[in-house]
């Protein structure tokens, strides 16, 4: 029997409203636009557009501000929007060399082509709070060298392909199938496209807390920074009516290329194998997790035991989207009075039966005696 | 300079793609200033109203391998046809409506023989615009390259 409870709708109505007052802060305090956040809170949308896997900073910016500066409710937000919209087809995969490149670092090799450029990282920075801020400041002009713009940037990989020391990849057959989670529920074992999509997608803290795992020994996969580079890169798209590529525009993304340790066969040398994380916005942390937690999850491809949480793809992708664990998780605060009253009769007779049974043998105790 | 780096071969259209690639990168003032340019202007009408939807963008395991689903992205789409004949299409990342369907009579514009000088010079504004913006992009960046040096120790 379900029965359904009504009331607290002024209650919910006067709880929003209050919210939007809360949202809106003090009134003496100038009201913070999207557009403020958007150019100047970059990362935290970068990270909305990057959890709620739809690419779109003005969106993801005033997510931003109506969550409160909560991410996850942001990236809630925005896919709840996404689900709103038809979806006209896919994209050219992008070609990340063609990147108009605004840091990519190295930590394999010193002098690789291209160069080494740090760009705006917060890396050797000393992490002390910067009082000036709060005093708003003007930065100097950022300081310029001579370049020639968009100049391809050959991946760091390649480098070492011309040897076979490294695991090449395959670009598979034109128009095969290619898994999208947005489409069809993800199965186990998932193919490495379904799990590059969920990783792509998924909570930075737990990617991050799993990649962190296989360095401490948990499925330990022995990386080395190949690279990693961010900057804005083409997205070509062929409409039906057209029937060749047409430009959408640029979009930002960081990429990082994992190089792991050996693995060989009968057949094939020992070799380098590879990690790969590619996501929306500039994060390294992101990207890089990404790489490792890809790594770890090709453990059956190599052959290698599956002994730690980062291998185990059921346990990873299950639960890295954190729109499902926070709806879950959070859900349990939703009324659950008829569900709880039938656990509260349970435990009451299950004491009831309990303190009989107790009896019982207290009076075949004494019987006994 | 290109506004867009191609990653496609020259397929016969690269000319219309390189004048889409300036429109989907302008802003809707410039495109706004820019047909205003080549006024007077034979009337559009809508091949399809201008529409916002998702376009999955793609990526490649480890760049260069099989594809994936990186995510999707916000994209307007519009289409007209001029009084005149020609049909123009725009698709741009985002969820600009009038900006979508300006591109779209610039496209339907440029595919007039006739007109396409003029249009060629009612972009150019705008592709100096960003090609100034990706030169001091590149030259701000270049200023953070790391130059190793070998400090030599002990006695050689």
């Amino acid at each position: 029997m379900y029965v359904a409870v009504k009331g607290g709708e002024k209650a919910i109505d006067n709880a929003h409203r209050l919210l939007a007052h809360a949202r809106r802060g003090p009134a003496d305090l100038p009201e913070v636009a999207p557009a403020q956040i958007a150019a100047q809170l970059t990362l935290g949308v970068d990270r909305v557009m990057a959890e709620g896997s739809l690419y779109d900073r003005d969106l993801a910016a005033l997510a931003v501000k109506q969550a409160r500066g909560d991410l996850v409710e942001a990236a809630f937000l925005v896919r709840a929007f996404r689900t709103t919209l038809p979806r006209f087809g896919h994209s050219l995969p992008v070609d990340t060399t063609r990147m108009g490149v605004e840091r990519r670092v190295s930590a394999t090799f010193r002098d690789l082509p291209g160069g080494q450029v740090l760009g705006p990282t917060f890396d050797y920075t000393h992490r002390l709070i910067d009082f000036r801020l709060a005093a708003g400041a003007e930065p100097p002009a950022p300081a310029e060298a001579p370049a020639t713009p968009d100049e391809p940037m050959p991946r760091v990989t390649d480098l070492l392909d011309g040897e076979a020391l490294i695991e090449r990849e395959a670009p598979g057959e034109e128009g095969a199938p290619i898994g999208d989670l947005t489409r069809e529920p993800l199965d186990f074992p998932a193919d490495r496209d379904l799990r590059l999509q969920a990783l792509a997608r998924g909570d930075e803290g737990f990617l991050l807390a799993l990649a962190y795992s296989t360095q401490r020994g948990y499925g330990r996969t022995h990386p080395f920074v190949g690279e990693v580079r961010f900057g804005e890169v083409a997205v070509e798209f062929v409409p039906e009516e057209l029937g060749f590529a047409v430009p959408l525009g640029r979009v930002a993304v960081t990429e990082c290329q994992m190089v792991n340790q050996f693995k060989g066969s009968a057949q094939v040398p020992p070799q380098f194998t590879r990690g790969y994380g590619l996501v929306f916005g500039q994060s390294e942390r992101k990207a890089m997790s990404m790489a490792l937690v890809d790594r770890a999850l090709r453990a059956r491809e190599f052959g290698e035991e599956v002994v730690a949480p980062a291998q185990d793809e059921e346990f990873v992708l299950a639960h890295a989207d954190n729109v499902q664990a926070t709806g879950f998780v959070e859900h349990l605060k939703l009324p659950h009075y008829v569900d709880f009253q039938a656990e509260l009769e349970l435990v009451r007779r299950m004491r009831a039966e309990h303190a009989a049974r107790g009896s019982e043998a207290v009076g075949m105790r004494e019987a006994a005696e | 300079m290109t506004a867009l780096p191609r990653q496609t071969q020259d397929d016969g259209h690269a000319a219309r793609q390189a004048a889409m690639a300036a429109c989907s990168e302008a802003t809707c003032a410039e495109l706004a200033q820019a047909l205003e340019q080549l006024a007077p202007l034979p009337a559009a009408e809508d091949l399809r109203a201008p529409e916002t939807g998702l376009v999955m963008l793609r990526g490649r395991m480890g760049g260069d391998g099989r594809p994936f689903n990186l995510g999707e992205a916000t994209v307007t789409r519009a289409a007209v046809r001029l009084a005149t004949g020609e049909a123009g299409f725009a698709y741009h990342l985002g969820r600009d409506a009038g900006r979508a369907r300006l591109a779209a009579i610039l496209d339907a514009l440029w595919q007039a023989p006739a007109r396409r000088t003029a249009v060629e010079a009612a972009l150019a504004p705008i592709r100096a615009r960003l090609a100034a913006e990706a030169g001091t992009r590149a030259r701000r960046t270049a200023a953070t390259r790391v130059d190793f040096f070998t400090m030599v120790r002990g006695e050689s």
